[in-house]
Order: C-alpha cells, then structure tokens, then sequence
C-alpha cells in the first residue's frame, strides 16, 4: 500500500525562556493507506507535537511531511488551514465542542467552509451523525450530552468532509472506560470499514492495541514498530 | 444563517454580562443624544431664522438704542419690503426664576414679517385693538397656566416700574422649530408710560426687524442701512436674522463646546467599555477560536465573528439608548421648558448615534480580534479541560 504520509527529517525545538528545547529531532516515519496507527511515549516526548505538525497545526523547523502527496511544509498558514479542512479531521482529548451550538451544527461547522448547499450540508451530517449513532441527540447542546457521546459527536464532525487522515489526540483520556471503549470502537470501525488512515496519540496501552501499529515516542526520538492484528 | 445565529449565542451567552454592557451602551447614547438635543436646541433659533429678515441695532452694542425716526429712513430702502421694531423689556413674572423672554414690539408689523406665529384672526385683532394687550407662546402659557382675558403682571427691570397686559393671544409655532415661549406686548404701551416716567428713554427703539423682498438682495440692503447712518448719533450694525442669533449663541459657546466634548467623552467610555467586554469574551473563547482555526476557518472569518458580536452588541445596546433618548427628551423638555424651548430629538443626532455605536463596535473589536488571529493554534488549544 502507498504512503500517505511520509515525514522525512523532521525536526522541531521550541524557546522557553530564551533557551532553545529540542522536541523532536530527525524524524521519519512513514504511515501507509488505510493505517490506524497509535503513537505512544511518555508525557513530554513530543507524541501531540509531532501529530500538530502532520495536520498541519504547527510548523516544522526543519525536514518535510508529505500528506496525500501535498507537502504541507510548503504551504503558507492561509494554504495550509484550506488544506486541513478538507483532509484533516480532528479528535481531541476534551471534545472541542462548541459550547453554544447543536451537535448538529457542531457537525455541521466544517462544512460551511465547502461550496455545500445546506440540503447537501444537512444530508452530510446526518449521515456523519448516523455513522456516530447519535442522529437522535442532534439538536441536543455538548452540556447536555455525556462525554462518551460528546467526543462521538467529535468524531462526526471529523468525518463529515470525508478527510484524508484522522488525527486524534488522546481521545479516551477524559472517559470513563465504557465510553472510552465505545470510543475505540468506532475509530476502529472507521478504519476498517471506510478504510480510513487514523493516527492517534495515546497513553493508554487498551486504546494503542486497537489501532493496527504502535510507534513509540522518547526523547524526540521514534523507536520500534509493533504491528498487531486488529482486535 | 449559521453565522448570525452563532453570533447571536455567543454575544448572549454570559447573561448578565451581555445585560450590563448593553445597558451601560444605552445610557451612554441616551447621554449623547440628550446632549446633541441640547446642543441643537441651543441652535435652533438659528435653524428658525429666515433669510429674508434682517435686524439693524446700534452699532456700538445692543443696550444703546437707536431713533424711532430712521424706521421711515429704512422703510425707504430699495428692496426692503416691511419695517418693525422693539425693545428687549426683561421683565420679571413673579419671581427671577421664571423667566421668558418678553419685548415690546410694533405689534402690527411684528405679526406681518413673523408669519410663523400663529395666531387666530380674532386673537389678532383682539390684540392689536388693546394697547395694553399682549400675546405668549403656547408652551409658555401652559406653563403658567395662562388663559386668554388673564391679568399679567411683569416687574421691569430696564424699565422701572410695575407692568400690566391682558393676554390677548396665545400664538403657536407653524413648526416645531419656532419659539412657543415668547411674551410680546405694544411698543406703544411702553413707548407713552417712557414719556411720562422718563422722557430722555422714549421714542428710542432696541431694534428694527426688516423684511426684505428677496433673500439675495439681503447683503445690498444690510450695505445701505448701514451706510444711510453712517456718520450719525448712533451707527447701525445691520446683519441677517440668522447672524444676529449667531452673534447671541457665540457668547455662550464655551458651554456648547464643553457639552460637545462631554458628548464624544460618553462614547469613548462605551468604546472601553465593550472593548473590555469583547476581551473578556475572547480571552474565554481561545480555545473555541483555536479549534476554528484547527478546522479549517482562517484568522479573517474569527476576526468577523468577534466584529459581528461586537456590531450586535453595541448596535442592540444603540437601538435601546435610542428608544430611551425620547421620553427622557421629553421629560428633559417638560423640566425646563422655557430655557430650551425647542428641544426635539432629531434625525441628526440618531444618525450620528447609530454612527458611533457602529465606530464603538469596529474600535472595541480590533484589539481581542488581533489577538485572536495570532494566537498559535497548539497554544490555544493548551487549556485545561
């Protein structure tokens, strides 16, 4: 299977302090089609800075990261925040859920950057929602919904502009076990089923053996390749 | 849709936050219009005068009179249709704290070259045949609760003495600019109680009012007057109606400056005033503005939603100060209806109102906008959850 992400050198130092604190330094790592990769490492080894830089989130000091043949490197912040809308979808530790809006309209949110007319935007989230099972809650607020079903409604809009990789950031760290394991399941299907390219960062060991390989982070450095069979 | 409805929820979200920036914003345009209102009644004589009308006094100042006699001298004047005349008569109702203005006037020509008192036709010649006789503006009359057929009794302070007239009119304006709080009485009835108590002041008058057939003939007409009297016992200084009003509002400017300055003060304490409350809604919002970002939504969109809030909140807050700018206007009117007789709120000052809010909305935005775009994503997103 071809690469779709290829991150070749990279490395990344941010200042604290006047003082310059390497993060990582020369990482490659190469993530096929269709992968649901775990990125494991204690807290400070720069797992979540180098999941930032493959979506896009942040600049590389050095090195380059290709994402579906773009090389994201390349682009202007103006380039870069089109691209993610259309081949990145995010999931967060704590949900990100606009406060105010509708788990509806929360799907809804990056489809309003497309040229979707809003039938077409209504059918994309409702099918998002369907995928989530969570249709019925739609018109229901994120303070209304439980963090299981919050951080569902999470993945619904990362999916809603079927993007080319799914980035997730400690996505079960803020739920409770039943819930979490749902969680997984559902990223687990989603990269089954739709064949989609999942990279997730993790702490725990129960979400990194759902994903299918697990690349472990130290010192800003990657270490060895555990590949698994899907639970 | 999608947008106003989000800047809807975000701009009410935090209640009574939202609540006491919009009513700090609403009486602060209330403050403005009331003091725009002030500063255009102060004005309003000027906006009431007419281009045709011309007003000659003695040259050295207006408490020197000037001859009964050139009124025949200037009614000769080409292009001068009409010639009335008066005196200042600074007469006390009662008490120093009512106070109105009240002139004698040649009562006939006086009604001829003012049409915009109005005045019944039996009023009329129920005042011209009553030497002692007099007429008051409606709102002064309601003030006093004055009746046609009422006894009047001023106390003279430049002419010495207890005054009596019977009110024969109440007149009123023909628009909402005009003076309804006026007092006139006959020159006459003055003029012959000077010849008895002190002939040296009779047959002199404060003032000509002088019609003239066209506007454009005005500056030809003031240059003759004056220069008919020109090495005279008393010189005239002839200017447009609209002028001599000037002359009278520019000795009090320093006030209406300082009331104009206060004015633009309240709307640059509603600028700090949202501005502090679109900071505190931005500074909360970060991590929301960061996940936009992190979504795909650039720096321009997020600087449109914290501008929209700002624009809904000041012009909400803008629509409530406006709606309140009347009845205090009108109350403001009901407490002191003789000093500023023509006190309405006008287009003007909306207009100007809604123009600042929508300056207070751009200026309170810029800051928290700025640093919403330049805020980091992964430095926005660093929150504690």
């Amino acid at each position: 299977m071809p690469s779709i992400v290829e991150v070749q050198k990279v490395s990344k130092s941010y200042r604290q302090g006047g003082r310059r604190v390497p993060v990582l330094e020369d990482i490659n790592l190469d993530i096929q089609e269709g992968e649901f990769l775990a990125l494991m490492g204690p807290s400070g080894s720069g797992k979540s800075t180098l999941l930032n830089l493959i979506a896009g989130l942040d600049q590389v000091d050095g090195g380059t990261i290709r994402v579906g043949g773009v090389d994201i490197t390349a682009l202007s912040e103006t380039h870069l925040a089109a691209w993610r809308a259309t081949h990145v979808g995010f999931i967060f530790q704590f949900y990100n859920l606009i406060p105010v809006l509708t788990a509806f309209e929360n799907v809804e949110l990056p489809l309003l950057l497309t040229g979707l007319s809003r039938g077409e935007r209504r059918e994309h989230v409702e099918l998002a929602l369907r995928v989530v099972n969570l249709k019925a809650r739609m018109d229901h607020r994120p303070p209304q919904l439980s963090g299981g079903e919050q951080q569902r409604v999470a993945i619904a809009r990362a999916i809603v502009t079927d993007p080319t990789i799914l980035v997730a950031d400690e996505p079960t760290g803020d739920l409770d076990r039943v819930s979490a394991e749902e969680v997984l399941n559902l990223m687990e299907r989603l990269n089954r089923e739709s064949t989609k390219t999942i990279i997730m960062v993790t702490h725990d060991p129960r979400a990194a053996k759902k994903a299918g390989v697990t690349r472990h982070l130290d010192k800003g450095l990657l270490n060895d390749v555990h590949s698994q069979a899907p639970v | 849709m999608f947008i106003l409805k989000l800047l809807f929820k975000n701009a009410f979200r935090r209640k009574l936050r939202t609540f006491l920036t919009l009513l700090s914003i609403a009486i602060a345009i209330m403050a403005f219009g009331l003091l725009r209102t002030v500063v255009s009644a102060w004005y309003s004589g000027v906006e009431a005068s007419s281009a045709s009308r011309l007003i000659t006094r003695n040259a050295v100042s207006l408490i020197f009179p000037l001859p009964l006699a050139y009124k025949d001298r200037i009614r000769q004047v080409e292009g001068v249709t009409q010639v009335s005349y008066g005196n200042w008569f600074g007469g006390i109702y009662i008490d120093r704290k009512n106070f109105f203005p009240n002139i004698a006037v040649e009562p006939k020509t006086y009604l001829d070259l003012y049409p915009e008192l109005i005045l019944s036709p039996e009023q009329r010649q129920a005042f011209l045949r009553d030497r002692k006789g007099a007429v008051a503006g409606k709102a002064l009359a309601e003030k006093f609760k004055w009746k046609v057929g009422d006894l009047i009794p001023l106390q003279g302070t430049i002419f010495p003495g207890n005054w009596e007239f019977v009110l024969r009119g109440i007149y009123r304006g023909r628009d909402e600019n005009v003076d309804e709080t006026q007092f006139f009485f006959h020159w006459d009835y003055l003029n012959e109680t000077l010849r008895k108590t002190f002939p040296s002041r009779a047959d002199r008058v404060g003032f000509y009012m002088i019609g003239v057939d066209h506007p454009n003939n005005s500056p030809i007409v003031v240059q003759v007057i004056d220069r008919t009297f020109k090495n005279s016992l008393a010189e005239t200084l002839t200017e447009t109606e609209k002028a001599f009003t000037l002359s009278f509002i520019s000795m009090s400017e320093a006030i209406i400056v300082a009331i104009q300055i206060v004015s633009f003060v309240v709307i640059g304490i509603i600028v700090a005033v949202v501005a502090n409350t679109m900071s505190m809604a931005a500074r909360e919002r970060t991590w929301e503005y960061a996940v936009l970002k992190t979504l795909g939504f650039g720096g321009w969109h997020i600087a449109g939603l914290l501008l929209g809030e700002s624009l809904l909140i000041t012009l909400v807050g803008c629509g409530l100060g406006m709606g309140l700018t009347f009845p205090a206007a009108y109350l403001f009117r009901k407490m002191v209806p003789l000093y500023l007789p023509v006190f309405q709120v006008e287009d003007e000052t909306l207009f100007l109102g809604l123009l600042a809010s929508l300056g207070v909305g751009v200026l309170a935005s810029l800051a928290p906008a700025w640093r919403a775009i330049h805020v980091r994503i992964a430095d926005g997103l660093r929150r504690v959850g």
